[in-house]
């Protein structure tokens, strides 16, 4: 008899928000959250807006402070907990074990879609050829932004990350021409599918997904949910965040209602 | 060269109880954290909350009235600042470490070619050969995204943008592993920060510095810092990892400031 190996594991989490600047008002938003999951296995957590479900993605990847229970990540030989532990330890884990896939793609501005991809595997550094022009353009007082993002697609297509990444912004139907643009003008969707190939492309073994289809239409969602699929295969422990409900009955194994760890008053 | 944080290395810098006095009035008081290789620390707070004086203190501008700092030099040793001669504290800092001042003006030499004011801090640490000297400061004038053509003017010739990006250049020449960073991005345009910023992203990444920056632009902390420490009246009232600090703040003053931001 093996015991089934948790990648993530929660134990009486709970949370509450103190609002200093509305007279120190507390907020308390989750109590005793509880729950495991095994590498290959995909939980949704499902309940109206408000209830805490986006707080306990950013909990877990340490961007919320915990401060009841803990959160217990497997990151190799170790569990580490992200309630207790250390920033380097918590950054660590984000480069090798928790990807996260927030609701909104935050642009760095001039860095061009295919590199905002490709670096997010790690040791890739951002590969841009330095924008001549604009440099020129900037001594006569005009904006270096249009000019800001020259680079070249082609030579940065060997390396295999920028090869990857390319490979998915293809799956996600992420026209070639968009790729060497910054995606602050990009739609929402776009914006939604870049974010997404960031998230898929490292092979991470615990995976945060917000809302990851809000904003696509029918023929990306199914891209999205193959990709679930795909991860889950590969052994990716998928915590998600889901309303539609075709997309949820596609990857879940297990929902769980987050109103059960409502704070009562 | 790579970003890496090595677990188990010891830190790079170690700040112990530093405080400040400028007579009555405090500079900082009892500020303790400790740096690793690659890592990126905001200090973040209003005028007079102390992060100059901090920057000033750990630079070994200014002595601490009490604390210490200790840095873990080239050969693996750590050492405490106070105990390096004058000499071992200018050779540090004109190799191991940069200085990024706001305003350019300070960090460069305003009479002198660009070429030189990146050569000369190689020639501080012995290169002697003139043809490698300009040879490297053209590379690094192209990294920093400047015309290597312009490579014989004076800064004054330069707009603000490019004035600062030839002030990390100059500072990065002799690959540092720390830089020290001033409100790097005031006083500058948006979108001639953006450039600047998206420069320093990609440098301090792919060169796998540690670097402090001192600023009181939450968005430029977002961008650039691995962990933030934020400071009111001299104190660090709180420190955390980035979006820790700014999605989930636990000090009123935090919170504040926080709050504070116009969404654009």
């Amino acid at each position: 008899m093996t015991v089934p190996m948790f990648a993530l594991k929660l134990s009486g989490v709970g949370k509450t928000f103190t609002m200093h600047l509305q007279g120190g008002i507390r907020l308390p938003v989750l109590r005793d959250v509880t729950f495991a999951a095994e590498p290959g296995q995909c939980i949704v957590l499902a309940g109206p807006s408000g209830t805490g479900k986006s707080s306990i993605l950013k909990l877990i990847y340490g961007a919320y402070r915990c401060e009841a229970g803990e959160i217990l990540v497997r990151h190799g030989e170790n569990l580490v907990d992200v309630a207790t532990a250390e920033p380097r330890r918590i950054l660590a884990l984000r480069r090798g074990v928790i990807g996260y896939v927030s609701q909104f793609l935050r642009v760095v501005p001039r860095v061009p879609t295919l590199a905002v991809v490709a670096e997010s595997l790690e040791r890739v550094p951002a590969r841009r050829e330095p924008a001549r022009d604009s440099v020129r353009l900037e001594a006569n007082g005009a904006s270096p932004a249009s000019t800001a993002t020259q680079f070249d697609p082609g030579g940065a297509l060997l390396d295999p990350a920028y090869a990857r990444a390319a490979e998915l912004l293809c799956r996600l139907n992420i026209p070639e021409w968009l790729w060497t643009l910054p995606p602050a003008t990009f739609s929402g969707g776009e914006q939604q599918r870049v974010n997404i190939a960031r998230g898929f492309l490292p092979d991470l073994p615990v995976l945060l997904l917000d809302e990851p289809t809000a904003s696509l239409d029918a023929a990306n969602r199914a891209v999205v949910v193959d990709l679930i699929a795909e991860k889950k295969q590969q052994g990716a422990a998928i915590i998600a965040i889901v309303h539609d409900e075709d997309v949820r009955d596609a990857i879940a194994d297990q929902v769980i209602d987050v109103g059960r760890f409502a704070p009562t008053n | 060269m790579t970003a890496a944080l090595v677990d188990d290395d010891p830190p790079l810098l170690v700040a112990e109880g530093l405080t400040k006095w400028y007579g009555q009035r405090l500079g900082c008081r009892d500020v303790s954290f400790a740096l690793y290789q690659g890592e990126v620390l905001a200090v973040v707070g209003e005028s007079g909350s102390g992060k100059s004086t901090l920057l000033q203190l750990l630079s070994a501008q200014l002595a601490p009235d009490a604390g210490r700092i200790c840095y873990r030099m080239r050969d693996g040793v750590t050492r405490d600042l106070a105990t390096l001669s004058e000499a071992e504290r200018r050779f540090l800092f004109r190799t191991d470490w940069g200085y990024v001042h706001q305003d350019s003006r300070l960090g460069l030499r305003m009479t002198v070619s660009a070429g030189a004011n990146v050569g000369e801090r190689l020639m501080a640490v012995g290169w002697r050969h003139y043809g490698r000297i300009r040879a490297s400061a053209a590379s690094w004038l192209d990294r920093v995204e400047i015309d290597p053509d312009r490579i014989d003017e004076t800064p004054g010739g330069y707009s603000g943008g490019m004035r600062q990006r030839l002030q990390i250049a100059r500072n990065l020449v002799t690959d540092p592993r720390l830089v020290f960073m001033d409100e790097p991005t005031g006083g500058l345009d948006v979108s001639v920060q953006a450039r600047v910023l998206d420069l320093l992203r990609g440098i301090v990444a792919e060169l796998g510095l540690a670097a402090v920056i001192v600023t009181h632009d939450l968005a430029v902390a977002r961008l650039l810092a691995h962990r933030i420490l934020v400071m009111k009246g001299g104190a660090v009232i709180e420190t955390g990892l980035t979006d820790q600090v700014l999605d989930d703040p636990q000090a009123p003053y935090t919170q504040l400031l926080v709050s504070s931001i116009l969404p654009p």
